[in-house]
């Protein structure tokens, strides 16, 4: 039957579908999602190598998997990027597929203290000066001689010579043939793979959402003092903490809608770490974390985008705090979170988003993936404000539940 | 007062517990004494922590003072505690897969609820659950995972066990962000937990502890 509608026709359908549902109309039938992270490399006989090795093979893998089950949109693996680049770096953070972690096994984040307990008031000062000398040379090997540089102002306006004359060291030279290859490598591989939402486009699927933010406090705990650094931070130097993560806000907000205009949807992708119910208490979610994501959230709103976030962990005891944000304007994801509760509570005010376990996928029948979406349809889809999709990844899942998430949804979900 | 320093650790008072710990020792107190209680402020921290009043933020913070005033008593907690242990686990985050925080929250809740923890780390391959089994004659095995395909390396983990005649010698359980009751019929693990107290709950179970 779709075969009689053109690309343009079923992406302004699914469009549709999807913005009805974010706005709280009954769309004609509930939407699903598919974020395929690398379950591509399972489905399509590859290896997740390849997303960082290979992008027109792994862009073939992504194109097949969204043809072969047709969601209403998708969203590609996240932080997939040219291997060759990320080498030329020596990239500390991350371990890849091919690269400290198996080839058929999905990338790792190598979470540490990138920036020191003492070292607030450089960031805060001079987050510039910092990233270039302090920050960036800790994550990437390769730019270890950065380090060496003054300080950045001092090079500023008129004395340019001091820092020309610096970067004829032996140890410039070479950081900047490393920058300059990983450059060209990012680049080869940017343009086999980066037009990949341009070309489902034209084939007539959406994708979830073109740019990317976090939330302030996420930032400073996965890329700046890890984990243990932010939560004992919260007790040693609670306003610097937080004096951060309102430097950050703005910082955030410009790069989030500088990339989602690269797409019509204006839907911003925001996944969530370290704000759920088991990561801290209510008092810490309420000083720490939510002030700055909420406003995130709100001016990303204000600029007519759609933020999406993703409230991976348990966010059942939040619930009412999303409910301050405003109505029909954002797309909430929820990971455990109680869905019943999640539409009890929001319902009338947000489109509710999840949430098929990724066990059952994996390793459940088909007939109990039916049975769970079944549920959900009936509870979180009821009167609109929902779409279906899976906990977090689906890296492993068996492709037969996939399809039968998705395909019963379109079956089942139908609004008279 | 000897309860002062208990108190001030396990509200999470830093200098109050530091500065105690200083005047105690100053005035020639066995440093022992002053690990043991630290040791009874770490209860109050897990009860807490079981209770809900203390998050992951406050339990960090707890071993960040605790192990301040160890280094200042010179001596480690561990060496201190040579009270009478519940049982042994061996504890590990499966092949695969580095998370660990879910692991050392559990790490820290078992051993402060008396038990010898043998902690393996990350992407711990099955031999080597195997191997510290033998070794440490455990009577409880504990595997963490985060990512999904943890599903698989704990199903491979307990068949190696089972190979190596150990399965009926162990109780097992499994935990992690998505693990479920599915996950544990799939691995033929004995139970499964998605909190660090479940862990606890377990592991006094399988050893008879009231």
């Amino acid at each position: 039957m779709s075969g009689e509608k053109s690309p343009e026709q079923l992406y302004e359908e699914r469009e549709k579908r999807i913005g009805d549902a974010i706005r709280l109309k009954v769309p004609d039938r509930v939407p699903v999602l598919l974020g395929f992270g690398y379950f591509p490399a399972k489905y399509a006989g590859i290896t997740c190598e390849a997303a960082y090795y290979d992008p027109a093979k792994w862009r073939w893998a992504s194109r097949k998997t969204v043809l072969d089950f047709e969601p209403d949109f998708y969203r590609a693996a996240i932080g997939a990027f040219s291997g060759l680049a990320l080498e030329a770096l020596n990239t500390k953070q991350m371990k890849w597929p091919g690269h400290g972690v198996p080839p058929d096994h999905c990338h790792q984040f190598v979470e540490g203290e990138y920036m020191k307990e003492n070292e607030y008031d450089a960031l805060l000062s001079d987050p510039s000066d910092f990233a270039v000398r302090t920050y960036l040379p800790r994550v990437f090997g390769s730019l270890a001689p950065f380090e060496k540089l003054p300080p950045l102002k001092t090079l500023s306006f008129g004395s340019a010579t001091t820092l020309i004359s610096q970067l004829a060291t032996p140890g410039f030279a070479e950081a900047f043939d490393l920058l300059l290859r990983a450059a060209n490598e990012a680049a080869k591989w940017s343009s086999a793979a980066s037009s990949f939402d341009d070309e489902m486009a034209s084939l007539g699927f959406p994708c979830h959402a073109r740019a990317l933010s976090q939330a302030p406090f996420d930032v400073v705990s996965d890329y700046l003092r890890g984990m243990r650094g932010a939560m004992i931070d919260m007790y040693r130097q609670p306003d610097k903490l937080i004096q951060v993560c309102e430097m950050l806000l703005p910082m955030l907000v410009e790069r989030a809608s500088a990339d989602a205009s690269k797409g019509a949807s204006g839907r911003v992708f925001i996944p969530l770490h370290r704000g759920a119910d088991g990561f801290m208490s209510l008092k810490q979610f309420e000083t720490f974390y939510w002030p700055t994501l909420k406003r995130l959230i709100l001016a990303l709103v204000e600029r007519g985008l759609t933020p999406s976030p993703f409230f991976e962990g348990d966010y059942t005891t939040r619930l009412e705090h999303l409910g301050e944000l405003p109505k029909g304007r954002i797309l909430c994801h929820f990971d455990v979170t109680d869905m019943s509760r999640a539409k009890e509570v929001l319902g009338d005010r947000l489109c509710v988003m999840g949430n098929v376990p990724s066990s059952l996928l994996q390793i459940g029948t088909v007939r109990e993936v039916k049975d769970y979406c079944k549920r959900l349809i009936d509870v979180a889809g009821k009167d609109g404000g929902f779409i279906m999709t899976h906990r977090s990844s689906i890296d492993e899942a068996n492709p037969a539940n996939i399809k039968a998430m998705i395909d019963f949804t379109k079956e089942y979900g139908v609004y008279d | 007062m000897a309860d002062a320093l208990v108190e001030a650790i396990a509200d999470l008072k830093e200098e109050e517990a530091v500065r105690i710990a200083r005047e105690r020792l100053g005035a020639g107190e066995d440093p022992l004494k002053i690990l043991e209680d630290g040791r009874k402020a770490m209860e109050i921290v897990g009860r807490r922590y079981a209770d809900k009043e203390y998050f992951l933020p406050d339990l960090i913070y707890s071993g960040e003072i605790l192990s301040k005033i160890s280094e200042m008593s010179k001596s480690r907690l561990l060496k201190a505690s040579q009270r009478q242990r519940l049982g042994k686990c061996v504890i590990g985050t499966v092949a695969g897969d580095i998370h660990d925080i879910g692991k050392n929250i559990v790490v820290f809740m078992l051993d402060i609820h008396g038990f010898e923890v043998h902690d393996l780390g990350v992407d711990v391959p099955p031999q080597k659950f195997v191997k510290k089994i033998q070794e440490t004659k455990a009577e409880i095995v504990a595997l963490s995972g985060f990512l999904t395909l943890a599903f698989d390396s704990m199903k491979e983990t307990i068949q190696a066990i089972s190979d190596a005649g150990l399965r009926g010698r162990v109780k097992i359980m499994i935990g992690g962000g998505q693990i479920d009751e599915k996950v544990r019929d799939y691995s033929k693990a004995d139970a499964y937990g998605t909190d660090a107290m479940s862990a606890v709950t377990l592991a006094r179970e399988w050893v008879g502890a009231k």
